[in-house]
């Protein structure tokens, strides 16, 4: 499968590439890990006169935390979340989505910012970072503006990123204090998107009930959204086995899954509450009750 | 059109290429290196595994524009001064192919681990090659290969260290 012709750039600078961005509009596209923009081009979904290849800027992958923040460069890849210490230690929600996006050799090229500017329902990113009530920065002609992940996503393959803007930056608070997180999926091999999967991020109470949850599922509706229903019954409980069924149910009443080679609207409703109650589960083993 | 120079299996290589020419037809058409393969030419199989800058990574989902001034290797580069790899030797002894569609890009991958993690288990070694698909071997004697390939560099290194 052959794509179709493009001009290529590979601009060293923010400024460069924002610059081309500017001038080719809707003619141009940013191109990251390309892991899900070159098998679109190659299908000719899409064509894009000129390609903007961002992988020579440098600043754009690093993993680091601040006092209250972990802040992720748009460019890191998926290999270097699976290998960071800091990732590994304190971040098991994203570790858990790392280790199950694609493959190995997808994962070396595969970015964040390109898991979340592609804005797939099916991709794993977005239930996490929604989980994790996560920001992200876009760069502009006009500067930074930090957007809380629930103002992201629009629809699928959709965002308020603007076609001028750049997404630089992923911004995820710091758990503090008892805290635990997970992400179960469904797949049918390695390799595949989720049949269905979720994202839970949980923060506790002195008196053991939940003070915070974060709770998203991936692939299961138009687009990536948060079980909002879920979390509410989570919230300010503990979360005993009733608890837990009840969200569960909740957050798969709520998807709005569609019927495909993956399975059938019940079956993949059903796995949602079954991956839900897994999270939840795994979630509360890790954070030590 | 876009030149390129690349350093292909440690020889600098230049060429006039289309922007939106594939890495893998690039090695395979332009440079007559066919050990690279193409399986299912949809990111999903590995046959076409590269290593791009010491990265297993499938150059038929990169542009090989992408790679000007930078290192790649292919499956004929792992063979040096006309001795095997040791993952090379180990699909060897191992019988680690049947009909060898796969093993170009699994030897890459293969390398590229042993690079990273000489000692792997055999789930660190299932891991890393869960992105390229056999269709024969039911991978067995592929995890056997790699194991092999782990112990004689393990065993080289020893006699290197012994000798020196
Ligand atoms: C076989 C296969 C299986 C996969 N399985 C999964 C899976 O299970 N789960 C999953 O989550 N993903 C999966 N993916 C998708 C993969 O993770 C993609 O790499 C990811 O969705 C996009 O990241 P990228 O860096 O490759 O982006 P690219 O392909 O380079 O870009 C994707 C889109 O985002 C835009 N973009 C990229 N970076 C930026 C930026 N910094 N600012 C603004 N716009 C930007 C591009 O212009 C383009 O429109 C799979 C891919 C393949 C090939
Ligand atoms: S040919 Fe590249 S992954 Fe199959
Ligand atoms: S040996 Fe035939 S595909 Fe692996």
């Amino acid at each position: 499968m052959i794509p179709g012709t493009f001009e290529y750039h590979a601009p060293r600078h923010l400024d460069d590439a924002l610059g081309l961005l500017a001038e080719y509009r809707d003619d141009g596209k940013l191109l990251a890990g390309g892991q899900s923009l070159i098998p679109v081009m190659k299908l000719r979904l899409a064509e894009p006169k000129h390609i903007i290849d961002i992988n020579r800027i440098a600043g754009l992958s690093h993993i680091a935390e601040t006092s209250d923040e972990l802040r992720i460069g748009a460019l890191t890849r998926e290999r270097d979340l699976e290998r960071s210490d800091i990732v590994r230690q304190r971040y098991p929600l994203l570790l858990d989505t790392a280790n199950v996006i694609a493959d190995p050799l997808v994962r070396n090229l595969a970015t964040v910012g390109g898991n979340l500017a592609h804005a797939d329902p099916a991709n794993d990113h977005p239930a996490t970072m929604l989980a994790y009530r996560a920001s992200v920065v876009a760069l502009g002609p006009n500067g930074e503006r930090v957007i809380p992940i629930d103002d992201f996503f629009i629809s699928a393959f959709e965002t308020t990123l603007q076609p001028d803007e750049i997404l630089t930056e992923v911004r995820i608070p710091k758990p503090n204090g008892r805290a635990g997180g997970a992400y179960v999926k469904l797949e049918r091999k390695v390799g595949d998107y989720a049949i269905a999967a979720a994202a839970v991020q949980l923060s506790f109470a002195y008196d053991g009930t939940i003070a915070e949850a974060g709770i998203a599922v991936t692939n299961v509706s138009y687009t990536p959204e948060r079980s909002s229903a879920a979390e509410a019954i989570v919230r300010g409980n503990r979360l005993t086995d009733d608890v837990i069924r009840a969200a569960a149910q909740a957050a798969a009443d709520a998807c709005e899954p569609t019927a495909d080679l993956r399975g059938s609207v019940e079956y993949k409703r059903a796995m949602t509450r079954t991956m839900t109650a897994r999270a939840l589960r795994l979630a509360l083993v890790r954070a030590g009750a | 059109m876009p030149t390129i120079s690349v350093t292909v299996n440690g020889e600098e290589r230049r060429a006039e290429i289309e922007s939106r020419m594939l890495l893998v037809h690039f090695l395979r058409e332009t440079l007559n290196l066919t050990g690279t393969h193409i399986g299912c030419d949809t990111t999903s199989c590995g046959a076409c595994t590269v290593h791009w800058n010491g990265r297993p990574v499938k150059s038929c989902t990169i542009f090989a524009v992408q790679v000007d001034g930078d290192e790649i290797r292919t499956v004929e580069g792992l063979e040096t001064g006309g001795q095997l790899h040791p993952v090379q030797e180990g699909f060897w002894e191992e019988h680690g192919l049947q009909c060898g569609f796969c093993t170009p890009g699994m030897m890459m991958t293969a390398a590229a681990l042993l690079e990273e993690n000489p000692h792997p288990s055999e789930e660190e070694i299932r891991f890393a090659i869960s992105g390229n698909l056999c269709r024969c071997t039911g991978y067995v004697n592929i995890v056997k290969a790699i194991q092999y390939a782990a112990r004689k560099q393990a065993g080289a290194e020893a006699a290197a260290a012994g000798g020196a």
